[in-house]
């Protein structure tokens, strides 16, 4: 009897001991899996989860809750995971109304927040914190290098539109930031409107030489198949997330051609991005999108620093964060001291690869590009 | 801005408007002759707009997946109706809204769960695509006119349907006293069923036609659903003439406030400034003109029996 005991005990401690070695890290992923938004919850969720397969780690535990696309129960839920589910990272957040709602007070809980899909000003700028980390981009980044684009493609009357609310006035003024031409108009939609014929009639009227739209989800599938619906033949130009795999298959050969831009393209050539690519493709048969891109890339960080140090030691596992020592699907990848990206910036074409739709890399418009609110961190 | 502009823009709103009027028509006629408040009609918009995707991506015709879309939505009216929406005008409206919001939730994960989270696609038939010419020197795309021709013509059938047949006289009736009309030995559960399946079909005709213009998602039919109550709450809740004017007034309003107060505000403003004001003002220009039309005419323009 006492053998067993002894034997028990032994398991016990031994079982202990590797625990203490590994340090199991709780995350709490609150992103969007249903309602009309939930496309790229998903993307995120699978580019994430991928990253924690193929590193086999198994002391990393993912709580995963749906938001719905509120920010009222992304607050919730950031409260449920942080008391109840005892969670010391949290991520998966899409939409900058919803990250405003619910980053400052996790990371006035001082647990680490890891964004993977919205970068509002705010957070890169005046409001930034040593527990808050931008995996992704700032929101105005791909809007700026589009307006750095049009003056290298000599655009020198560009219409431009987003939708009226913080992450579209931003994109515009990102845009408008590097932008050296005149604007033959400028617009601000309602969010989640789904017509455009009234804007595309404008634009058709207004004489410009390209266009620039910034609209999220299933708002550009709508504006890209009544523009072409309309026989509009000014060229039209978007960010890379107005363009990728989660419309660009409902968009159909319309968008065939449309130069976007963006930090990440599925034929990026490195190594990451390959076994990225790969096992994508094998594991969820289909194509990555560039919010996958994000989450794997995001999973890779925090995996990065779980290696490095305890979850538990802040400062070192702040610092560990702060290396950015993995190896992104972007290539080169580091952050700032507003702990955002100082990343290369891409520009693509849609092309049909094997009758399916995806983008290719045409060059480059960024190298190392910062954003702008990074003189506002005191940190 | 030019009058070819104008007389474009002028289209489009007609063009929105016929097909709120399509939602609408089903919702407020539900309502007149049931008194049911169904949420749910928007999830038959998004029953249209998928199987048409799914027949057109098949059989690569947009008409057959256009037939396939009146089908699929008065199939699955029909099946609502018997299965859980008649049970449901013995009680009040809270009942109502409770249960027809869960037959949202219901179709919209079961339509997430048989399609998948990314939107389909579906673009309109060749013979539709490109533009012609506006006398005036504008240009209008070919389906958005053949959109707003479907539409003239079911609001003619709908009229001539419930003004000269013998069903619109029994829905005309059941609107005015449900219990009379059964006391008189007319089948009130199946006349229910018809009138339900008919709100349907027109908005899954409504789902379809629009899911070539936009984009066929899940959740695609909640935007429409709640303008498409603002159209019926202008018009006069049950009442089809009701529907077409609120549908055409809040298309048209709907439209050129946003190309009119834009420019207006920026007058003022500048053009940025202009472009986020205005912008603003617009996107709530509709709901304005329903409080002013229920501040004069508190039951709606055209006051139906309900």
């Amino acid at each position: 009897m006492s053998k067993l005991l002894a034997a028990g005990l032994l398991a016990l401690t031994a079982s202990v001991s590797t625990a203490a070695l590994a340090e199991p890290v709780k995350v709490g992923m609150i992103t969007t899996l249903s309602g009309g938004l939930a496309g790229l919850g998903i993307e995120v969720r699978d580019g994430f989860l991928l990253a924690l397969k193929q590193s086999g780690n198994k002391d990393v535990q993912l709580v995963i809750e749906d938001d719905n696309g509120e920010p009222a129960r992304a607050v919730q839920l950031a409260e449920k995971v942080i008391k109840a589910d005892k969670v010391d990272v949290l991520t998966g957040i899409l939409y900058s109304n919803l990250a405003m709602a619910v980053v400052p007070g996790v990371v006035a809980q001082k647990k680490f927040y890891l964004s993977p899909n919205a970068g509002p000003s705010p957070l890169a700028g005046a409001k930034c914190s040593p527990f808050y980390f931008n995996v992704s981009w700032q929101n105005d980044a791909m809007h700026e290098a589009m307006g750095n684009h049009a003056n290298e493609a000599g655009y020198k009357k560009m219409f431009i539109l987003a939708p009226n609310y913080p992450a579209g006035t931003d994109a515009l003024r990102g845009f408008k930031r590097f932008y050296k031409g005149e604007l033959a108009g400028e617009l601000y939609t309602k969010l989640g409107q789904t017509d455009y014929a009234a804007e595309i009639a404008q634009i058709r009227a207004s004489g410009a030489d390209a266009v620039y739209f910034f609209l999220p989800g299933d708002m550009s599938i709508a504006f890209m198949k009544q523009y072409k619906q309309a026989g509009v033949t000014i060229p039209v130009t978007g960010p890379g997330f107005s363009l990728d795999q989660d419309v660009l298959g409902a968009m159909g050969d319309i968008a065939l051609g449309v130069k976007n831009t963006s930090q990440w393209s599925e034929d990026l050539d490195n190594p990451a991005n390959k076994t990225f690519v790969d096992g994508f493709r094998a594991e969820y048969k289909r194509r990555p999108s560039i919010y996958a891109s994000q989450g794997y890339d995001t999973a890779n960080l925090l995996l990065s620093a779980v290696a490095k140090a305890s979850v538990k030691d802040g400062a070192a596992f702040r610092a560990a964060l702060e290396a950015a020592d993995f190896k992104s699907v972007r290539g080169s990848f580091r952050f700032g001291v507003n702990h955002h990206p100082i990343q290369d910036v891409y520009v693509r074409e849609v092309v049909k690869v094997d009758g399916a739709r995806t983008n290719k890399l045409v060059g480059k418009t960024f190298t190392a590009h910062q954003d702008a609110y990074v003189k506002d961190c005191k940190m | 801005m030019s009058s070819a502009l104008l007389v474009e823009q002028i289209l489009n709103g007609l063009q929105f408007g016929v097909m709120l009027f399509l939602m609408a028509a089903g919702l407020t006629l539900v309502f007149g002759v049931m008194g049911l408040i169904n949420l749910a009609h928007g999830s038959l918009y998004m029953i249209g707009a998928f199987a048409c995707a799914a027949v057109a991506a098949a059989t690569g015709s947009f008409w057959l997946g256009l037939v396939a879309s009146l089908a699929a939505a008065a199939a699955a009216g029909t099946l609502v109706e018997v299965l859980v929406i008649r049970r449901l005008y013995g009680r009040d409206h809270l009942d109502q809204v409770l249960a027809t919001f869960a037959l949202i939730l219901i179709f919209s994960e079961a339509t997430r769960w048989l399609f998948g989270s990314v939107p389909l696609y579906l673009n309109a038939p060749p013979i539709l695509s490109g533009s012609i010419a506006l006398p005036g020197g504008g240009q209008y795309p070919v389906y958005r006119l053949a959109i707003i021709l479907v539409g003239i013509a079911v609001a003619l059938g709908l009229w001539l349907l419930i003004s000269k047949t013998r069903l619109g006289m029994r829905i005309r009736a059941g609107e005015n006293d449900r219990e009379m009309i059964g006391a008189l030995g007319i089948d009130i559960n199946r006349l229910y069923t018809i009138v339900f399946a008919l709100g349907a079909a027109l908005a899954g005709l409504a789902g379809a036609m629009i899911g070539a213009l936009q984009s066929v998602r899940v959740g695609m039919g909640e935007p429409v659903l709640i303008l498409a109550f603002v159209v019926i709450v202008i018009g006069g809740i049950g009442s089809i003439e009701g529907a077409l004017v609120g549908a055409l007034i809040v298309g048209v309003v709907d439209t050129l406030g946003r190309i009119l107060l834009p420019q207006l505000f920026g007058a003022v403003l500048g053009p940025a400034q202009g472009a986020l004001v205005g912008g603003a003002v617009a996107a709530m220009l509709i709901y304005v003109v329903m409080a002013l039309v229920l501040a004069f005419k508190p039951r709606g323009l055209f006051t139906g029996s309900a």
